[in-house]
């Protein structure tokens, strides 16, 4: 199978799938105790009000209508209005989505980056104390949630050893970069302001390190075990006894490999970081779109929740079709089958 | 008989050979000592509810109170020992609930194998999967008055998928080893064939995923529980603790830290018996 009709098959498979998350979210955002239209104006609001909020919603018409006209809302672009933030929804995710996903793609490149260098380290010097440092790191991050990093660095590199700034995107005597992408690290680089690019990198690297910590944990581990696991291999006896320098066997054979097993759990775990920062944004107070996205949860703003959780799930989607791309570029056996 | 204690044997013995694993062992023992004992245990049981003692507000670890007290004056180290309950509650209960509504799931659909039964209880697994399970489970709690069931139910709710498409993939392939052919050949029932042929070659796989996942859901309740979504005050719960906690950093880094630690000390001790179990059964999951 050619790429191009591989490509088409997956994206056609998610589009299904996704459909099918937007039944799910539809059900469960709108098969729930109480009323969305009453919880959003609150109590003391006369009941004819409540009325006209309802129409306005849709709300008075069928469940399979309802579901139509989100879905046909959805596909213009119009998740309806957040009945937290009293703003189109839309509104909201453009103004919230890219500090989160700044956040994000630092997290992930964090996770990447320490994962494969404790992962390869150890398993250079597996059995000696070194790997066993790198083995009870990689334990205590896993078994730590991402909310208690939060706190953990927050105490040590925001008070104890005050070297970062402990919330917000950017300290309140910088101005914020001109609104290109919304991302600030991107803007302030793009407009050559390096003084504002430093400052929300600052901003950036506590929550970042909060997320990457336990899927970097993870990574390590799984790369060090696959590839102690294949040190013993043939290939790689053979490859000794032509005299491939060691670091040339670590880095290029036995890491290629390893990285096939590892490379779909790194990227599902990649995607989770969008689900924890739902917490480590309230832990730094970072006005991200996961914050926002706490908040709609809590206050019930089920327009805000569907339309956030949509986005998520399209991105979560895109990541495992993108690491599906990878495998299939490492590994040539996936390439032939594919061809059979 | 024998061949039986045989195994059992074997399997103690490649449990005890791993260090790691015994040190989960008994930590996890102690977690489930504490917890069942807590009110013996702690040195201030009355800690564990709506208990004030403002002469005591704020007091920073010390020999009477290990872990220090929090604002109102409770004993950190107490409310620690009892929010252990609601935290193995949470992992244990959970995956109780799941494994056999997901195994009985994805045994049949590996039963049927190629029908529309398989396509469709498959297809709605994909559904789950595509959103992170915690994130699920963060949208469903809220729904409903936040309690310690609530957020349980929330948290099976979003990841039963996992063991069904764990059992389907076993179940499908082990459908057509012999002994299943050989069965279906002299007329065995399907019951027979799907619980008695079928589920006893999926159960290893299944047994060091639960292992494994102990830790992970304990971790999953615990976010719950420091949004809000948990088991609810007075009720000592060790997520809320570290957020209400939060809001007196720095000064009183006790009142956060010490939770904060107990929830990383309960995952590390399910994780590394899971790890003993897994070289157990020595068995590869993912």
């Amino acid at each position: 199978m050619s790429l191009p009709s591989w490509l088409a098959k997956r994206l056609g498979e998610a589009v299904i799938v996704l459909v099918g998350l937007s039944i799910l979210l539809f059900c469960i955002t709108r098969i729930l105790p109480g009323d969305p239209a009453r919880i959003a104006l609150g109590p003391r609001v006369p009941e004819s009000a409540v009325e006209d909020l309802r129409k306005q919603m849709n709300l008075d018409k069928p469940l399979p209508t309802q579901y139509f006209l989100w879905v046909k809302g959805v596909l213009r672009g119009d998740f309806g209005m957040s009945l937290l933030s009293r703003r189109a929804v839309v509104t909201d995710i453009k103004a919230y989505f890219p500090a989160t996903l700044e956040e994000v793609i630092l997290a992930a490149i964090l996770q990447f980056a320490g994962g494969i260098g404790l992962g390869i380290l150890a398993a250079k010097y597996a059995d000696t104390w070194l790997d066993g440092i790198v083995r009870v790191v990689a334990y205590l991050g896993i078994a730590t949630p991402s909310f208690v990093w939060g706190i953990v660095l927050l105490l040590l590199l925001g008070y104890w050893i005050p070297i970062l700034p402990i919330q917000g995107r950017i300290s309140p005597n910088v101005t914020p970069p001109p609104h290109i992408t919304g991302m600030f690290t991107v803007d302030s680089l793009l407009t050559g302001k390096l003084g504002v690019l430093w400052d929300s990198l600052k901003h950036l690297i506590l929550p970042a390190l909060a997320l990457a910590l336990a899927p970097m944990s993870q990574a390590a581990r799984l790369l060090r075990s696959s590839m102690c696991d294949d040190m013993e291999a043939d290939h790689v006896y053979a490859m000794r006894a032509y005299g491939v320098p060691e670091n040339r066997i670590l880095t290029k054979y036995l890491a290629r490999l390893a990285f096939i097993p590892a490379i779909s759990v790194m990227s599902l775990d990649a995607g989770s970081l969008f689900a924890s920062a739902f917490v480590v944004e309230s832990v730094f107070n970072f006005p991200g779109l996961s914050r926002f996205g706490m908040q709609a949860i809590l206050n019930k703003d089920l327009n805000s929740i569907a339309g956030i959780l949509l986005l998520v799930g399209v991105l979560f989607v895109l990541i495992i079709i993108l690491a599906d791309l990878i495998v299939a570029y490492l590994d040539p056996r996936t390439r032939l089958q594919q061809r059979g | 008989m024998e061949i039986f204690l045989d195994s059992i044997k074997n399997s103690i013995y490649k449990f005890s050979r791993n260090k790691v694993s015994i040190i989960g062992f008994f930590m996890v023992a102690m977690v489930i000592i504490v917890a069942i004992f807590a009110p013996l245990l702690a040195p201030y049981p009355k800690a564990a509810g709506a208990f004030i003692d403002f002469s005591n507000a704020s007091k920073p670890p010390s020999r009477a109170h290990f872990f220090g007290t929090d604002v109102v004056g409770r004993d950190i180290l107490s409310r620690v020992m009892f929010a252990f309950r609601g935290a193995l509650i949470m992992g244990l209960g959970v995956i109780a609930a799941i494994v056999p509504f997901g195994v009985l799931v994805g045994l049949f659909a590996g039963y049927y194998y190629g029908t529309w039964i398989d396509t469709v209880v498959m297809r709605i697994t994909d559904i789950f999967v595509t959103l992170p399970a915690l994130l699920l489970a963060l949208a469903v709690a809220s729904f409903g008055r936040p309690s310690l069931f609530n957020s349980m139910m929330a948290v099976a709710f979003a990841w039963w998928p996992f063991y069904a498409r764990l059992t389907y993939s076993m179940a499908s392939s082990v459908r057509n080893e012999t002994f299943v052919k050989a069965a279906q050949t002299i007329g065995a029932h399907k019951a027979h064939i799907i619980f008695k042929e079928i589920l006893p070659n999926c159960l290893a796989p299944i047994f060091t995923k639960m292992a494994l996942e102990i830790g992970w859901v304990i971790l999953v309740g615990a976010t719950l529980s420091f949004v809000g979504l948990g088991e609810q005050p007075p009720t000592a719960a060790l997520g809320t603790m570290v957020s209400d906690g939060a809001q007196y950093l720095p000064a009183q880094w006790w009142i956060s830290l010490f939770p904060a630690l107990a929830i990383c000390f309960m995952i590390l001790a399910f994780n590394l018996l899971g790890d003993g179990v897994k070289s157990m059964l020595s068995t590869e999951v993912l």
